[in-house]
């Protein structure tokens, strides 16, 4: 194979940039190791921040995702739920912090209104009656998944390859430059050469391991964020603490759900991505200062991320270094048709892509401009069904008993499964249960895939989508995904939920043995 | 969305009643059993068949999730695969390795004794079983697997012999069954089953065509006769070379021997029913024929009620407050069996912090914390830690408080609420709630003279 650029990541970053040089008319050729949004981009709040949270940090940041957030509004607005936001402080939060907040917006250009108390507890009445004073601002939510897909989507239809499943194994170098890069399909164990004229990092936290196999150095710290899923939606708006950045102090909404975040943790590897039962405590502690009701509400499941961090300080918490992105050309690496992409933050995911193409662009020496920060993004089948809510609005209006649900949680009949194979066929993969559970809502409702997932199963063998026994190995594998993220919030209701799942398919399935 | 959600969450204290008694909706007897589930039918059928007045107490649960299947027990050392194709002697395997499994308090005579009693009162009523005495038997299951098993359903014993033979076979099911596939199942069994094949046809019953993901209401639909026969027309021009018909088990609510046996007229070939997910026919089978046989023979229920309260009064008698949201009955007892099962019946409950008995507030064993309760992996096959969590109990069955002595005289515990056993990978439920029932009923008559 030969392309002009061979971009490394599936992740909103990645996905971005592919869509960016295929709207270029740059031919580039996508490979990501797991499926779409697999790692930080799929394990985020999904908040377009309005730029506040950082006004005390960050002025460039803030300035940036201030602009992008209101470009992404404009032009991708199927991806994003317009929630509004609020600053909040409580009883003990630091008073000095508080009373300068609106000033640090006014100066960044961030439009903020202060409300008064009783005023922001009508809009949310979860918020603890120890409020103290409340802000509102332009915050919004954005479905991270359906972006990433949106993304892959228009750069396919203008003749990007995107290779899911597929890894880095080396790099051919040629003096100053990358001749070739052998790929290998993890599933299927086949290698692929590929010659390139440049070559775009993407990789996120494995960005560090991706440039080591070209010879080149980054020093990257892994940062590790876990965020809790509630059963239900229990704020309307994104809600922040009011203070300088700290676990456990945004609650943004997702849909039908709220998200419920964060935890900032240094990890040494990036083996084990997993939320842990201490970090799940201290999040539901210091969230239900500002939300009482965080304390007994029912968590579905957890989920954690890992935010690469370039030449950060080892002293420094984690949250004050880097939000603003870092493109590295690995000129002074001896490498001039290579550049790494990283850092970052979801609401700015565009502008990175626009700043690396533009990059790309100039060592390929196409002057065609970047489209993306005038050109809507399209809507498509391929993102269609990640979204919330969806399902139950087109079942019920559609109301055809030839249609049964597969998914009782969140109300998905077979006509969807159908529809998101197809969209996985489309992008040349093969449909599994985890890569439709990535496109869709199947097993992130409450049951966490305990009737879904035998039921999809069922339905890919009867469309043909499975064979011999592969429908062991596709449940094996949903089902410890899933039980990653419940682990740490198995108690209440959502115990009881693990042990009926467990009984079903190890008690009666023997799925163990 | 939130059916998976009920809360059991139970409230209860327990301290001196020394009021009278003359509410009118005021009940007396010998024995209340605490729960719906295996364990709590088998200790209100031990105990009216051994003369007591029993009441039952306890929202209807855990059964209707039952595949049919009896356990006895599969698997020992967990960690080891280690599957029993006797059953007994990996009961001796347990005793000997595990001394505080419940089954390690009991004689291999009682679990018998307590099996064919269970056995024989579910032959009376409508639900007979089969087995082979001395070892388990193998099914296969919805997902494709095959499981160990000792009791089978008769109507589903048909399934074991032909997986025996591994005769050529037939498995049908039906368009709109939504998560039962018999092409899932013939395809992942190929190797190992070569002689199956699997089709799919119209339900015989065109009017239920849309409700088909109610296995309930597609077995009612099989009790009449003119379905029967449509749906044999349909099958038995696709038996070919097959030497037995499989096909969900759905066929009948009440009738179930009949309608098997009348099918297999039909279609020439013996014919068997394959366990379902729950919901499942056969769980609402066993549910029903214990609710009704049970009153036959003079167990008192108390159906969808809960304990609210418990009060002891002198001399040790148990005041049980039953109701949903207030006190609707008081039901005075020498005895209690505590047979609410765990999480999922509502015996136990767990915050973030700690796991609990939710009646009697009784110790419970568990590890540590949290962290303690669950391996990073699903599949673990050491299992789960939190699995083993229960009450411990004495020699009689009875549930020990923190000073290590019986919380209660009268107090016994029976069933999956019992410590230091993992029925699910252990595959000892149904056994270990017949079993243990039937020792704590005894330790009750023994106590009470």
């Amino acid at each position: 194979m030969e392309t002009q650029v061979l971009i490394i990541g599936g992740g909103a970053t990645g996905t971005g940039i592919a869509r960016d040089l295929a709207l270029r008319g740059v031919h580039c050729i996508l490979a990501e190791k797991g499926d779409i949004n697999d790692g930080a981009s799929g394990a985020n709040h999904g908040l377009l921040h309005s730029g506040a949270r950082y006004v005390s940090t960050d002025p460039t940041v803030t300035k940036e995702c201030r602009e992008e957030g209101e470009i992404l509004k404009r032009l991708a607005p199927h991806c994003i739920e317009n929630t509004g936001g609020l600053f909040v402080a409580v009883e003990g939060d630091e008073e000095r912090y508080v009373a300068d907040f609106p000033h640090l917006c006014s100066r960044c250009g961030i439009p903020v209104r202060t409300l008064d108390v009783k005023e922001a507890r009508e809009l949310e009445p979860a918020l603890s009656e120890k409020s103290i004073a409340a802000y509102a601002v332009e915050d919004a939510t954005i479905d991270p998944f359906k972006l990433s897909l949106e993304n892959v989507s228009q750069a396919q239809q203008l003749g990007t390859t995107v290779l899911r499943h597929t890894k880095v194994a080396g790099f051919r170098k040629s003096g100053s430059r990358i001749q070739a890069v052998r790929l290998l399909n993890v599933q299927t164990g086949e290698e692929t050469i590929v010659e390139v004229e440049q070559v775009v990092n993407a990789a996120g936290a494995w960005s560090g391991e991706v440039a080591a196999l070209a010879g080149v150095s980054i020093d990257v710290v892994y940062s590790k964020g876990s965020l809790l899923v509630t059963d239900n939606r229990l704020a309307n708006r994104v809600v922040n603490r009011l203070r300088r950045p700290a676990d456990g102090d945004i609650l943004v909404p997702g849909g039908t759900v709220s998200i419920l975040g964060t935890t900032s943790v240094r990890i040494g590897s990036l083996d084990d991505i997993r939320p842990t039962i201490e970090e799940v405590d201290l999040i539901v502690d210091e969230g239900a200062a500002m939300l009482p009701v965080l304390e007994t509400t029912r968590y579905i499941r957890a989920y954690a991320g890992v935010r690469p961090l370039m030449n950060a300080q080892s002293e420094k918490d984690d949250r004050s270094v880097g939000r603003e992105f870092a493109l590295l050309d690995h000129v002074r690496d001896g490498l001039e048709n290579f550049a790494t992409i990283a850092e970052g933050k979801l609401t700015t995911y565009r502008f990175m892509a626009e700043k690396t193409a533009d990059l790309v662009c100039q060592r390929l020496g196409i002057t065609s401009p970047c489209l993306t920060r005038t050109q809507p993004l399209p809507s498509t089948d391929a993102g269609k069904w990640t979204e919330p809510g969806l399902g139950p609005r087109l079942w019920l209006k559609q109301n055809n008993p030839e249609d049964p649900l597969l998914c009782e949680c969140e109300m998905l009949p077979k006509s969807v499964i159908d529809s998101v194979m197809g969209s996985i066929r489309e992008q040349n993969g093969t449909p599994s249960l985890e890569a439709i559970r990535l496109r869709s809502r199947i097993g992130k409702g409450p049951c966490q895939g305990t009737f879904c997932g035998q039921r999809v199963t069922a339905y890919m063998y009867e469309r043909g989508a499975l064979y011999s026994d592969q429908g062991l190995t596709n449940l094996r594998e949903f089902l410890r995904g899933r039980w990653m993220g419940e682990r740490p919030i198995l108690w209440d209701g959502q115990l009881i939920q693990a042990e009926l799942k467990e009984a079903l398919y190890c008690g009666l399935l023997g799925l163990e043995l | 969305m939130g059916f998976w959600a009920w809360n059991f969450r139970a409230q209860i204290k327990t301290g001196e009643d020394t009021r009278n008694m003359s509410n009118s909706k005021s009940t007396e007897c010998e024995l209340v059993v605490i729960g719906r589930g295996m364990a709590g039918m088998a200790s209100a059928l031990f105990a009216v068949n051994r003369g007591l007045s029993t009441v039952q107490v306890g929202v209807t649960g855990e059964i209707i999730f039952a595949s049919g299947l009896l356990d006895l027990m599969g698997v020992h050392p967990i960690q080891e695969k280690k599957s029993w194709r006797d059953p007994w002697a990996g009961i001796d395997a347990l005793m000997r390795d595990v001394p505080n499994h419940p089954y390690a308090r009991l004689k291999r005579e009682e679990i018998q004794a307590a099996l064919e009693e269970a056995l024989s009162f579910l032959q009376e009523a409508g639900l007979p079983y089969c087995r082979r005495r001395k070892r388990n038997s193998e099914m296969i299951t919805p997902l494709g697997t095959i499981k160990r098993t000792y009791c089978v359903p008769q109507t589903m014993w048909g399934g074991v012999r032909a997986l025996e033979e591994r005769h050529p076979c037939l498995l049908v099911d039906f368009r709109g069954l939504n998560d039962f596939s018999v092409r899932q199942i013939a395809a992942t069994l190929q190797e190992k089953w070569p002689g199956l094949r699997a089709t799919r046809i119209p339900f015989p019953d065109p009017n239920h065509a849309s409700e088909l993901f109610m296995g309930g209401i597609m077995a009612q639909t099989m009790e009449l006769s003119k379905n029967r026969e449509r749906l044999a027309q349909a099958v038995r021009p696709q038996v070919e070379e097959a030497q037995a018909v499989g096909m969900p088990a759905i066929l009948g609510m009440c009738r179930t021997q009949e309608i098997v046996a009348e099918l297999e007229e039909r279609i020439g070939v013996p014919v068997f029913e394959i366990p379902t997910l729950p919901v499942s026919v056969p769980g609402l089978r066993l549910n029903d024929a214990f609710r009704r046989q049970l009153s036959v023979k003079g167990v008192q229920h108390f159906l969808q009620n809960r304990v609210l309260e418990v009060r002891r009064r002198r001399g040790g008698e148990f005041v049980l407050l039953i109701g949903n949201e207030t006190t609707e009955h008081r039901i005075r007892a020498k005895g209690v069996i505590l047979a609410s099962g765990r999480f999922w019946g509502g015996g136990l409950y767990a915050d973030r912090k700690r796991i609990r008995e939710t009646i009697f507030d009784l110790p419970v064993h568990q590890p540590r914390d949290r962290r303690g309760w669950h391996r990073t992996d699903f599949l673990d096959s050491g299992g789960h830690p939190a699995n083993r969590a229960g009450l411990e109990i004495d020699e009689l069955f009875r549930p020990l408080d923190s000073s290590g002595g019986p919380a209660f005289e009268t107090l016994f515990a029976a069933g999956s609420i019992l410590a230091h056993q993992d029925w699910m990978r252990m595959k000892c439920g149904s056994g270990l709630a017949i079993a243990t029932a039937y020792a704590a009923v005894n330790a009750f008559v023994k106590l009470n003279g």
